[in-house]
Formats: C-alpha cells, structure tokens, sequence
C-alpha cells in the first residue's frame, strides 16, 4: 500500500468517529434511551429510521451515534493511561537500571503473562459495570509493551552523548529523562498508542458485550451487539450497524498507526508486523 | 536440548507463583463479604447460613492465612470448591479444559495454514496486487471485533445457508464457526508477521551466499528461508496466544461452547470467587506451557537460541 494512503484513510475515518461523537447530541434523531416506542418495534432500515429500529422501538442510528462517545472516551483515555503508565515505568528503568530496572521487568513479564481481556474482565468483576470501571480495567491492563518499547529505547538512548553532556552539566536525572529522552522516543510511542487504541475499543466492546461493561440500556456498541445476537433471526440488521461502527473505527486506528509508523518510525519498515 | 527444555520449563514456575499472588489480592480486595454477596439476585442469605459459610470458608481469618491456605492448597492442586456448585472447581475445570484446547487449537490451525502461506505469497511479490489484497485482507482481520464476525458467520452460514449449527457443542461441524471467528485475528497477524519475516530474509547475507554458491532455489527456501521465518511466526504466535484465550472467553460465550472462558464469564456472574481464580490460573497455565512449548521448539529449529 501507498505510504499515504494508510494514514488519510485511516485518519479520515478516526476523525470522522471523533466527529459523530463529538456531534452526537445534535445529529441523532431521538434521544438514544428514552425514545423508545413499542409501536416501533423491529422495523427494518428505512427512510424514517436508517438503520432501523430495535426491540423497543428505538433508533438504531441514533444509538449508534451516541455509542461513538462511549468506545472513543474509553478508548482514547484509557489508553492514554496506558502510555502514561507504561512510558514511565519504562524510561524510568532504562534509565536507572538496577533493583528498580528487575522490578520493573518483573511486572511486566507478569502482566505479558496474563492475558489482558482475562485481566480486565477480573477487574471489571471487581468493580462493577460502568465507565470509571472501564477505564480503571482497561487502563491498568496494556501497558506492558509500552513499557518494553519505552525501557528499551531510554536503555539506547542514555549512553548519546548530548545525554552524558546534560549530565555534566548538572541536570536532575527527571529534567535529563523529560527534555532528553522523552522528545527522542515520542514517534515509537505515539504509533504504540494509536495502535493500542484500537485494541483498548475492542476490548471495551468484548467487555459490553459479556454485560461486563456499560450496561443497558445505555448505547455501547458493544452492549447493543450483545442484544442484537438474540434477535438475529427475526432482525439481522441490529447486528450490522454496531458492528461496523466498532470495525470502522478500529480499521481506522490501525491504519492510522501504520501510516504514522512510516514517518515516524522509518527504520521499522522493513520489519513491521 | 533436555537441558534447555528443563531450563526453559524452571523459568516459569515462579511467573505461575505470581500469577497465583496476583490472582488472590485482586480477589481478596473485593469490598463487602463473599459470603453475603453469593446469593446475589436471590435476596440476602439467612444470618445464620452466612456465619457458617464465612467459617466454611474461612473468610474470618486474616489475609495472610488465607493465602498462605490457598497456596498450600495450591500446590496440591486443589483449587478450592465451587461456592454455586458446591464442586471441586478442579472438576469444573477437567470438564471445560478439552472444548477450549479443541477450539483454541483449531483457530491456530487454521491461522497458519490460512495466514502464513498468504504472507509467504505477499512478500514473494511486494507491491503486487495479491500484496495489496493480502495485506488489506491482515489490517482486517486485526480491526474486525470477533463477536461481531462470529454473528455474521453465524447469521451466513448456520441461519441463512445452513451448512453449519448455529451454536452449542458437538461433533467437528460445531467447531467450524467457533474456530473460524477465533483464528482469524491471529491469522491476520501471522500473514503481517509472515510477510516482514520473510522480506528481511530473503535479503540477509546468508541467502545471497547461498544463492551464489549455487544452490537451487528450492533449497534455499527449504533451507534457508523456511527455517528463519518459522522462528519468527512461532514467536508470534506465542505471543499471540494469550489474546487468543482473551478472545476464546467471548467467542465461547457467543457460541454458548462449553469452555473455560464461558465458565469464567457466568462464574464472574454468580461471583463463584474459587472458580473465576481457577479459570485464570489455568488459562495462564495454558498460555505459560504453550510458550515453553514453542521456545523448545525454537530451540530446535534455530541452535543459535539455545545459547541465547
């Protein structure tokens, strides 16, 4: 594939999914929970309804809508905890080493060790359902190969000579990790993240879907399918609309990272996965 | 080799030991009491039951005993008995361990025969269109959520088509869609892994030389080529493993397969706190022994590694 078509595509579809959620309130048509109108039970996509209508009579397109907020706020935020966890663990022990540098890679041989659906799933038996639950799951589960990426890059990067020369020149070892270091990794760091995002929005819609994450009848894409599947008999396209928003989206994130990947990590190229 | 095998096997046990500590705290912190919260849906237990129960179970003791019980028992393998089935979770657990090595078995298979031969073809023609197809096919495959797959083979194929049942557990037709829904992440993945691997080798010294000695190319792919890229798609693949049995626990839900991972899910549900730690103890246990597994066989592919 073209070297920019992964990322415009990919972005394209990203920004479009931020955009549906950021616009949701004021392009859905009814209100996602409440407008629900037994008389409206099951109809198939059509002029009024687009994508339908389920067993209560609500608008599948507007529940869809509205599911973008959910799988994008978990998504972006809970991955966000995963960078800040995993970057600082990691250049933390790359750049110390020592008893800190095993503990560190201990845990995250621990955490590589445990599946981290399995991981989330536990913690969310814990919690409870709901949004805090979530984020708190699936933030404190996908570290580990930021983490690995961020370790070995400061491990390379500390023996640079601009970083010896910061050293005589007295700078605290969190000013040499922040304004040195850091700045060096960001590119491998941000195509990780992109990518881990996309796995943190399917992890969300497994979670709702086992009736572990955001419960009815509040729209998560991943809640609805879980609905859908008892009805696919009589009303298949409940399962469409859900499904390919969660696909898109993700198709979206991975082909974002693939493309950020060529300009900001060139070397990878050539052994990408 | 023994040698290298018993090492290899050694450095997991005290991940196992962890797993187990970790798997005990998480379940240990969970506010209110076990003993009160099991009868959840059904109205509070009787006074009486629960003070029983909590002594059954030995809830009163402090944390440290606690773990240092469960660890004995552990060792012994006794995982503790069932709160809703009153079972061994042992027990439980032989039941569901065949239907889930079956299915996680049968999308590896799958993956491989599907993915690697896809990235093999790939890379032989970078920039081709069976390249583009191929590797449009992998970003794919790894951005699809599988339950959402599984419903519309499911949908196709069982309900529309027929060729398949629709769900539940049987002879091999049943697996067909399971193993299908399941194998096609990491099919996408070794396709992409696939491809790299084999673009990287096809280009390293060794297979010049080979060329230029006079070689013929069958050799040198047999040789050469086929060797290197299979430590790498393995590795993956044991990489890999792990989502997969994070993957099998929704599919197995989806296709109401009697698993672990559908044990799990209603174990978490029922707040069966002894199940829902066996079932993660075995899944890691699983995850752990295919991983050795593979490094073993890495081992014997590549020598190089066992001096690693």
């Amino acid at each position: 594939m073209k070297l920019g078509a992964n990322l415009s595509i990919g972005g394209s579809l990203f920004l479009l999914a931020v955009a549906v959620g950021i616009l949701a309130p004021w392009i859905a048509h009814t209100d996602p929970v409440m407008d629900a109108n037994l008389m409206m039970a099951e109809e198939p996509p059509g002029r009024e309804f687009w994508f339908g209508t389920d067993a209560q009579g609500r608008d599948i397109y507007s529940r869809v809508v509205h599911g973008a907020r959910i799988s994008l706020t978990v998504g972006i935020f809970a991955q966000l905890i995963n960078t800040i966890i995993g970057t600082a663990l990691g250049l933390s022990a790359g750049y110390w080493g020592g008893w800190w540098d095993d503990f560190v890679t201990g845990l995250t041989n621990l955490l590589l060790a445990i599946p981290s659906l399995i991981f989330a799933l536990a913690i969310m038996a814990i919690l409870g359902p709901g949004l805090t639950s979530l984020l708190i799951a699936l933030g404190l589960t996908n570290w580990s190969f930021t983490c690995r990426l961020a370790r070995a890059s400061a491990l390379s990067l500390k023996s640079q000579s601009y970083v010896q020369a910061s050293k005589v020149l007295g700078y605290s070892d969190v000013r040499i990790m922040f304004t040195q270091i850091l700045p060096n990794m960001l590119g491998p760091l941000i195509v990780i993240g992109t990518l881990g995002m996309g796995g943190t929005i399917l992890a969300e819609a497994a979670l709702s879907f086992l009736g572990l994450g955001i419960r009815p009848p509040y729209p998560s894409w991943g809640s609805m399918l879980s609905e859908a599947r008892d009805q696919i008999t009589t009303a298949p396209w409940l399962s469409v609309f859900p499904g390919m928003a969660i696909f898109l989206t993700v198709l979206g994130l991975n082909l974002l990272g693939d493309g950020l990947r060529d300009i900001l990590d060139p070397q990878s190229r050539s052994r990408r996965i | 080799m023994l040698a290298f095998a018993f090492r290899r096997t050694l450095q997991s046990f005290p991940t196992i030991a962890a797993v187990a500590l970790v798997v005990f705290v998480l379940f240990s912190v969970i506010p209110g009491s076990i003993a009160t919260s099991m009868e959840d849906g059904r109205g509070p237990v009787d006074a009486a039951v629960a003070e029983r129960m909590r002594k059954e179970l030995g809830l009163d003791d402090p944390v440290y005993v606690r773990f240092a019980n469960y660890a004995t028992k552990l060792a012994m393998l006794d995982l503790g008995v069932s709160f809703r089935t009153r079972e061994p979770v042992s027990q439980l657990l032989a039941k569901r361990m065949w239907p889930t090595l079956q299915l996680t078995l049968a999308a590896m298979v799958f993956a491989i025969l599907i993915g690697v031969p896809l990235g093999f073809v790939a890379a032989m023609r970078p920039g081709s269109l069976i390249d583009a197809v191929s590797m449009v096919t992998a970003v794919s495959g790894l951005s699809i959520p599988k339950f959402w797959f599984g419903l519309l083979l499911m949908y196709l194929f069982a309900l529309k088509l027929g060729w398949f049942p629709t769900f539940g557990y049987g002879g091999w037709w049943y697996l067909v869609l399971p193993a299908v829904t399941l194998g096609v992440s990491p099919l996408a993945l070794l396709a992409r892994t696939t491809r790299a691997a084999v673009l990287e080798v096809v280009n390293a010294d060794f297979v010049r030389t080979a060329r230029s000695k006079g070689m013929s190319e069958t050799r040198v792919v047999r040789w050469h080529v086929m060797r290197n890229v299979a430590v790498i798609v393995l590795t993956t693949l044991g990489l890999q493993f792990g989502s997969l049995m994070g993957q099998a626990v929704v599919v197995e839900k989806l296709f109401s397969w009697p698993g672990i991972g559908s044990l799990l899910v209603d174990s978490v549900f029922q707040r069966d706190i002894p199940a829902v730690q066996g079932c993660i103890l075995v899944i890691v246990l699983f995850f752990l022994i295919v991983n050795t597994l593979i490094d073993i066989a890495c081992a014997v592919i590549d020598p190089r590694i066992k001096y690693a």
